[in-house]
């Protein structure tokens, strides 16, 4: 095809394992992070963070701090007293604590200087006196009542003692339903809190020009939620902001908010007129993290004799920290997606978040859906032993239908469960091993289901989710300009393969400019895994848009109707006599000619009919939802307590794969990360302190720790997905947790009701010492 | 200006170039990399030697650049991931990552083309446990370290096929 643009190899783009295009600069250290960013007469920004976990701020002395050499600026609370938070409906932090603050690492004050070792020297130099009170650092004691000698943490807030949010949800007949069951299966779990330890430390930098306009780039996930808050702390009209997302270094949920680093490098630039970076350690990711929530589950499942789900009843506790964050969502979100998966007569939800004297939790992949599933497919397993049916095809059994609508309204569109289970099954012979295997040795099965996107937006709004826009150049190459957030998932690659296949060009014939508020239309952001769907939705719809032109210039010079023109392998040509052809070099060139610069525009907005119309029914609808399963095998140590798993079989209903090798990367990277959450990871503290914000002694699986993992890739055909595409980033991971419980339970015939599953934990399972989770019932909730 | 000793003079050889430039005596190795010569592909993740991340080749040999002092390195050789293509032609090892999906963000993917590199020229057919113990001190969040494996062997693969003719 000549010199201009190259002939693909292929003639479809979707569904082939290329590597991905922004592979070429992740393999040779050309990619850009926010860290390797350095601008001219840049500063170094730190902040102090607070060493009390509950304290009363007395006063701040920032004298001898800015004498200190090499010290421009600093800044406390007062400075930006904005107050701000993702969701509307949680607005209670600002950059600086004022008055007090409610966790051990919360930023107090910043300070920017000519290097990052001057700031680090000065920030030693503020002193601030504290006045501590007694501080709450668990879900138990956040539900007491507050006494004479402390007070709420949020002194404002109108709800009783330290909650933050409380949901009562009823679906159906629930005392029928339990009255109708021939047996109810009553249990209690913890899920404890853990982080995204994304390899990459969180970095900013602002650099404000003398025209007023603000320019800052940031590790985040959400640019455009970031464009919003930046624009409310700062005052600033968001004309005026632009918000730069550069690869993002892993996210995983973690840098899905704006934080106080990311606002405090704007601050200072304006301030100072200089570029300003602030970049955090590795202990500060600890602290800023927004992680998994520690859930505390009540579970009761009512079962008919042929096993089928009568009625079901759940209640979490959310252990929050010390802020809103996501979490009005997540309190939904642990209710909102257990139906999701299989069929219910009757469904109750009673959902509490508290705070507590810690790091704010937020979302981690799998949002609040992912400790209630580890419950519910924990107890599933003890049903099905208990009715001495088949883990796999019980679910089978009882699992949701295609195109249906679950217990709590929710649409379902393509499922693909039922194939995932039997895949795994069979793959793994689980039903020739479970219950038969040598002791020390079991076997374990789960399922789960995830969304392909929230349906509704964090701030209402009428405008779409996604936008793109689709520039064809008369050299032949195309370059798409979406406002994602690339974190590893493939979302920059995703859009490249969406309008390559669209305009049948090579994808190395696409350039994506993503993340950039000032060029990119609104993309809502890297979480509720919604980039696929949503924004390759968008950039089909915007890829048609201007093929449409080019299709009729074509259609003018080869002399037929424009639908009769094919796009494929870098030429136009006749569907009735592939010889008359076009390049689509040519063909664009003819197009620019007839119709001026070509351009497409799309954008994607979900439909309406997703969900039920009562209070909280915004949380849970999605356009459509992935399906997963999951056999994990593990060998148990009896005199240690070690769990070795040795194997996991991973599948993953996907819709249609865009790219397979990058669709079995999220199915591997999933299966990994739970194996971390089931094992070893968890967010401990102690006398007020986490205990461990170090990548050390936060445990996570090494490569010796994490066996090969098969990644069985599930195709279903998704009517409203892009290609027929769903999500794979987030839902695979959800089923790895209880496969492994059940596994560990077949392995030592006991169950462990808590996560991690710790040898201590395997092993005063084994001396019957644990037996079952029997926590202290809050009295808080008990009223619904 | 902190307050902090004065800078040294030295020379470095940096991928087969030798470079003079100044730093602090506390700098670090990674420090002077980044932050002095703009090879930003050397990333962080800990600055406690805890993630691998940081991983450069000194003298052959692969160090964590967070916990190597700068002026320990003067006078030797330091190979960073900018170095690992040659001629704007990928190494081995790196065209399998790309081809495979092992990396995802990225961001410790550096680190562990040093350490696969590293033993690939010591080892061109290693077997899976050596390849896991030859990059058990770096941690990947992405991937699973499943296809990180898969193409440290595909690499080996490609480069036994090329040395034998």
């Amino acid at each position: 095809m000549g010199k201009n643009g190259a002939a693909p190899s292929q003639a479809h783009v979707v569904g082939a394992s290329l590597p991905r295009i922004d592979g070429y600069a992740k393999v040779t250290g050309a990619a850009i992070f926010a860290d390797d960013i350095a601008l001219p007469r840049m500063l170094f920004g730190k902040l102090l963070r607070s060493p009390h976990a509950h304290a009363r701020i007395l006063s701040i002395d920032y004298e001898r701090a800015l004498r200190h050499p090499g010290v421009v600026a600093v800044a406390v609370g007062g400075d930006l007293p904005a107050r701000y938070g993702i969701l509307p409906s949680a607005q209670d932090e600002t950059v600086f604590a004022i008055d007090k603050v409610r966790y051990v690492g919360e930023p107090v004050a910043g300070i920017v200087a000519e290097d990052e070792l001057a700031a680090q020297q000065a920030a030693a130099l503020i002193e601030v006196r504290y006045e501590t009170l007694p501080s709450v650092m668990s879900i138990d004691e956040a539900l007491l009542e507050v006494d004479g000698s402390g007070e709420k943490i949020h002194p404002e807030s109108r709800k009783a003692n330290n909650v933050h949010k409380e949901v009562h949800l009823t679906f159906g007949d629930l005392d029928a339903g339990f009255a109708a069951a021939e047996r109810i299966f009553d249990d209690e779990y913890f899920f404890e809190g853990n982080t995204h330890a994304a390899l990459e430390e969180h970095s900013a930098i602002a650099s404000f020009g003398a025209d007023g306009k603000l320019t800052l780039w940031s590790s985040t996930q959400t640019p455009h939620y970031l464009h919003r808050v930046a624009a409310s702390v700062l005052d600033l009209p968001a004309s005026r902001i632009r918000i730069i997302a550069p690869p993002v270094g892993g996210g995983f949920g973690g840098k899905t908010e704006p934080v106080a680093h990311e606002l405090a490098a704007a601050h200072f630039s304006r301030k100072t007129g200089r570029p300003v970076k602030f970049t955090l350690s590795r202990e500060e990711v600890f602290y800023t993290h927004r992680g998994r929530h520690p859930v505390r589950i009540h579970l009761q499942t009512g079962i008919r004799s042929d096993g089928s789900i009568a009625a079901c009843r759940l209640q979490t506790w959310l252990d929050g920290g010390g802020y809103g964050s996501y979490g009005v969502a997540t309190t939904y979100y642990t209710g909102a997606l257990l139906p999701v998966t299989y069929k219910m007569g009757a469904y109750a939800f009673d959902g509490c978040r508290v705070y507590t004297n810690k790091p704010p939790c937020g979302p981690k992949r799998g949002h609040g859906t992912t400790q209630p599933r580890y419950a519910f497919e924990s107890q599933l397993d003890e049903i099905a032993n208990a009715l001495g049916l088949d883990a796999g095809a019980y679910r089978a059994a009882i699992a949701i239908d295609p195109y249906s609508r679950t217990i709590n309204h929710l649409r379902v569109t393509s499922c693909g469960m039922r194939e995932a289970l039997s895949a795994v099954a069979e793959r793994t012979d689980y039903s020739e091993k479970h219950g038969k295997l040598a002791p020390g040795r079991g076997i374990g099965l789960a399922a789960s289901a995830y969304l392909c996107g929230a349906g509704l937006p964090i701030y209402w709004n009428p405008m779409p989710h996604s936008g793109a826009i689709v520039k064809v150049d008369r050299g032949g190459g195309v370059t798409v300009f979406c406002g994602t957030s690339d974190c590893g998932q493939g979302s920059q690659n995703m859009l490249a393969v969406i309008v390559a296949e669209t305009l049948g060009i090579d994808i190395l014939d696409v350039s994506v400019c993503a993340g950039d508020t000032d060029l990119t239309p609104v993309d809502l952001g890297s979480y509720s895994s919604r980039v696929t769907f949503m924004a390759g939705n968008a950039a089909r719809s915007a890829a048609l848009d201007v093929r449409e032109r080019i299709a009729a210039a074509a259609g003018a010079e080869l002399n037929i109707a424009p639908d009769r023109c094919v796009f494929e392998r870098g030429r136009v040509f006749d569907r009735d006599e592939p010889e008359r052809a076009l390049s689509f070099v040519d063909a664009a060139r003819a197009a620019e000619a007839s119709f001026g610069t070509l351009a497409g525009v799309g954008s994607y907005t979900p439909p309406e009919d997703l969900h039920g119309d009562f209070k909280g029914s915004g949380v849970g609808p999605s356009p459509a939802y992935s399906y997963s399963a999951c056999v994990a095998e593990v060998e148990v140590d009896f005199e240690t307590g070690e769990i070795r798993v040795e194997r996991i079989v991973l599948a993953h209903d996907c819709g249609r794969a865009l790219n397979p090798a990058i669709v079995e990367g999220q199915i591997e990277g999933s299966a990994y990360m739970g194996m971390g959450e089931a094992l070893m990871e968890e967010s401990a503290f102690r006398n007020d302190l986490h205990r461990i914000p170090n990548l050390l002694d936060y445990k996570t699986p090494t490569i010796l720790d994490t066996p090969r993992i098969e990644a069985i890739v599930i195709e279903t055909e998704e009517r409203e997905g892009p290609y027929g595409a769903k999500e794979a980033g987030e839902g695979p991971l959800n089923p790895v947790i209880p496969a492994i419980a059940n596994a560990v339970a077949d392995a030592i015939g006991a169950r462990i009701y808590a996560t991690p599953i710790t040898p201590e934990r395997v092993l005063q399972a084994l001396d019957g010492t644990t037996g079952k989770l029997r926590l202290r019932a809050p009295v808080a909730t008990r009223t619904a | 200006m902190s307050i902090a000793p004065s800078k040294i003079l030295a020379t470095l050889r940096v991928n087969g170039r030798d470079v003079t430039l100044a730093f602090h005596p506390h700098a670090t190795l990674l420090e002077v990399l980044r932050e002095e010569l703009r090879l930003t592909g050397t990333k962080h993740g800990c600055e406690l030697g805890q993630c691998g991340a940081c991983t450069v080749i000194l003298d052959g040999t692969p160090v964590l650049s967070c916990l190597t002092l700068a002026a320990d390195a003067i006078g030797r050789s330091v190979e960073t991931v900018e170095g690992l293509a040659v001629d704007g032609t990928l190494h081995p090892v790196q065209r399998a990552f790309l081809e495979l999906g092992a990396a995802q963000c990225g961001y410790c993917t550096p680190g562990f083309l040093n350490a696969a590199v590293h033993l690939l020229e010591k080892n061109l057919e290693p077997s899976e446990a050596e390849i896991r113990d030859a990059l058990a001190g770096h941690l990947c969040r992405c991937t699973g370290y499943t296809k990180i494996v898969e193409a440290v062997a595909l690499a080996g693969r490609r480069m036994r096929a090329a040395a034998n003719g």
